[in-house]
């Protein structure tokens, strides 16, 4: 996020797209409604009708995948009325023609026929949004998880630089980050082109320092990404896998090839805290300690580093991650010896330079710091680009529509989405241990409109059959509203209706994700046999 | 009773909360009133927080497939066949042959730690975890 949390309270407009933001970021959700109660106007671009969306001043219900055509349509509306930021966009941003140029071309009445959002409700939208002080954007998922996941991105970062609306206070592009520690995980360089602090690995520089700070040699080609290492197959070039508290049997797309590749593994080690999915094909399986019976730290979604602290001893038989690594690299040759989590901690502040005032000594005695904190002296960054962008200027990366990687048939008609619900969390390994989450939210549903249900005589509550070009699941029916005729929704939390044996393997080549947001699916009832 | 402080794992908010312990048990989770995100308040998920630290599911023992069938073992055991066989893989492929999968559940010094342990011991960039789902 380039603001903090506690910043959307203080927007005049919240456009929020992509993100189902109630059930997924409750406390995100608590600042839009402080922001609301304060008279600030909320906008919601979503296929479906969210709880969020429902109380919305703007609901623009477009057809699944078509983000790029639709925020285009509102450029194009803040162009001809002349709402743009001149001073910004000259000051502070470069290939502004480009996108100009794009706009100029774009047929309005076409956007209206992709999106299938009336042109007036669009026009509003621009309006709000353009000519306020004080917007911000927040997104999610819904974002990210299409063929064109960047480039949607990159569209939403145009009409926040075309209107100025970034480099302030209470005003920026928040991307709301999903799990507790998937900032943190990205910090530290868990990605396989970057070190920590997004140090590429193929520049000789950044690598030297490492090489020297770890003395040792070190390869400077960027590794697989994830979809690579589970969806290589069984004669894969990954001949043996580490898993430490991942669970890809349920949360990768097309899960018969992840289970394929998996089992074809010479070697698969899992680390986790219950037998996962994933887990019951391993080889080893190494029991881990859980947050509550170790210290370090996490990195909210608005960059903020805060203590895990110890509460327990690890259960007996139980293991913390660190204890493991340490003890797996002692036995191969290289060791790693840290008295404490503090410890490392002061190497991650030695040669990452956002975390470069990050120790836990400072983090103890404060809620927490904001990356980047470049030194000890530092107090934080609360929001980001202040007077310059990273890169320098804000670049103008034009974009056009594109279609979903798959197509609707007569066979398969509907358009399925997937996401997450309040009560429970990702695969469902801790959340589903909880007694009241569970009692609430124990059971896969699929949303279907009721005129698509009614035209198929399926009931509310009924157990149907839910099919793709991939497979079929059985998942029980939830007769709603809040999706468009001709969509469905429903979730990845639950191991008996794993929605990931539908989902498409296609995903944006630029990032990798997986187009989990739309796939051709079928429904049928499920016939009792003679 | 000591209640102590700590950061919620169940989404990308980051609430401050206390954990209550009893006895060695974790018993119950309660909001920092002057946390900045929690203030006061949290989700569902959050007052519901300890409930999987003490699940009887929870694994105890490290576990090694011994013909076809996943048998307990002791530490020593399943440390000492992980390694060799992640040194065994490393011999016969090179440097693309092992890959790691880190987590965006875990802290951040332990993250370091694996892609440390993944560019350093097992000499590769093949290191990735779930931002992208």
């Amino acid at each position: 996020m380039t603001n903090s949390i506690n910043e959307i309270e203080n927007a005049e407009v919240i456009l929020v797209t992509g993100s189902n933001t109630t059930e997924a970021h409750p406390q995100v959700a608590r600042r839009m409604f402080d922001a609301v109660d304060r008279g600030a106007k909320l906008i919601v671009i979503d296929p479906r009708r969210t709880p969020l969306a429902a109380m919305a001043h703007l609901h623009l219900p477009l057809h699944p995948g078509t983000d790029i055509p639709l925020l285009n349509g509102m450029m194009r509306i803040i162009l001809d009325e002349n709402l743009i930021d001149d001073l910004f966009i000259e000051m502070r941003t470069e290939n502004y023609h480009a996108l100009r140029d794009l706009l100029f071309r774009l047929d309005l009445d076409e956007v209206v026929r992709i999106t299938g959002v009336p042109l007036d409700t669009i026009s509003q939208a621009a309006r709000l949004y353009a000519r306020t002080q004080k917007a911000v954007i927040c997104y999610c998922l819904g974002i990210t998880q299409h063929i064109c996941g960047t480039e949607n991105v990159q569209t939403l970062a145009n009409l926040a630089m075309m209107t100025g609306h970034v480099e302030k206070e209470d005003t920026g592009v928040d991307p709301l980050r999903g799990q507790n520690n998937v900032q943190g995980a990205c910090d530290m360089g868990s990605l396989p082109n970057v070190f920590p602090s997004y140090q590429p690995v193929s520049n000789e520089d950044y690598r030297e320092k490492f090489e020297k700070a770890w003395q040792t040699s070190l390869s400077g080609t960027p590794g697989l990404t994830l979809l690579d290492m589970t969806h290589g197959g069984a004669d894969g070039a990954i001949r043996g896998l580490f898993i430490m508290g991942e669970n890809p049997m349920l949360s990768d797309p097309v899960l018969s090839k992840v289970k394929e590749t998996l089992t074809g593994l010479d070697f698969l080690v899992v680390v986790d805290l219950f037998m996962t999915d994933t887990a019951k094909l391993a080889h080893v399986v190494l029991p881990a300690a859980s947050f509550a019976e170790k210290t370090g730290t996490f990195t909210n979604s608005e960059r903020r580093v805060q203590m895990v602290r110890r509460a327990i001893p690890p259960i007996p038989g139980c293991k913390t991650d660190l204890e493991i690594i340490m003890n797996l690299s002692r036995r191969m040759g290289y060791p790693m010896e840290y008295d404490s989590p503090a410890e490392v901690m002061e190497e991650i502040a030695l040669l990452t330079p956002i975390y470069g005032g990050m120790h836990h000594d400072r983090l103890e005695n404060s809620w927490g710091l904001q990356w980047p904190c470049w030194d000890r002296q530092h107090p934080g960054t609360p929001f980001l680009h202040k007077y310059f962008f990273t890169r320098g200027r804000g670049h103008f990366v034009p974009a056009s529509h594109q279609s979903p990687s798959e197509p609707m048939d007569a066979t398969y008609p509907f358009q399925l989405m997937t996401g997450r619900i309040y009560h429970q969390y990702h695969t469902g390994t801790m959340s589903r241990k909880g007694t009241l989450l569970n009692r609430e939210n124990g059971e896969a549903l699929l949303q279907i409109h009721p005129d698509d249900a009614g035209r198929d005589n399926i009931r509310h509550g009924e157990m149907i059959i839910l099919a793709s070009r991939r497979g079929e699941i059985r998942v029980k029916a939830e007769v709603s509203d809040q999706v468009a005729p001709g969509t469905l929704y429903t979730t990845f939390h639950f191991s008996e209706a794993p929605i990931n044996l539908l989902t498409t393997g296609a995903r944006d080549p630029k990032a990798n994700c997986p187009e989990y947001k739309i796939c051709a699916a079928r429904v049928e009832k499920i016939r009792q046999g003679p | 009773m000591p209640d102590i402080l700590t950061t919620c794992v169940y989404c990308g908010c980051g609430c401050g909360l206390y954990l209550h312990e009893e006895n060695g048990r974790i018993t119950g989770s309660t909001p920092s009133r002057e946390h900045p995100i929690s203030r006061g308040n949290l989700c569902v998920k959050g007052w519901h927080l300890h409930e999987f630290i003490h699940s009887a599911e929870r694994l105890t023992q490290p576990l090694i497939r011994k013909n076809g069938v996943l048998t307990p073992s002791s530490w020593d055991e399943a440390l000492d066949l992980t390694a060799t066989e992640l040194l065994r893989i490393k011999e016969n492929t090179g440097d693309q042959g092992l890959g790691v999968m880190a987590s965006a559940k875990c802290t951040n010094e332990e993250n370091y730690l694996l892609q440390k342990f993944t560019r350093a011991v097992l000499k590769t960039n093949n290191i990735d975890h779930c931002a992208r789902l």
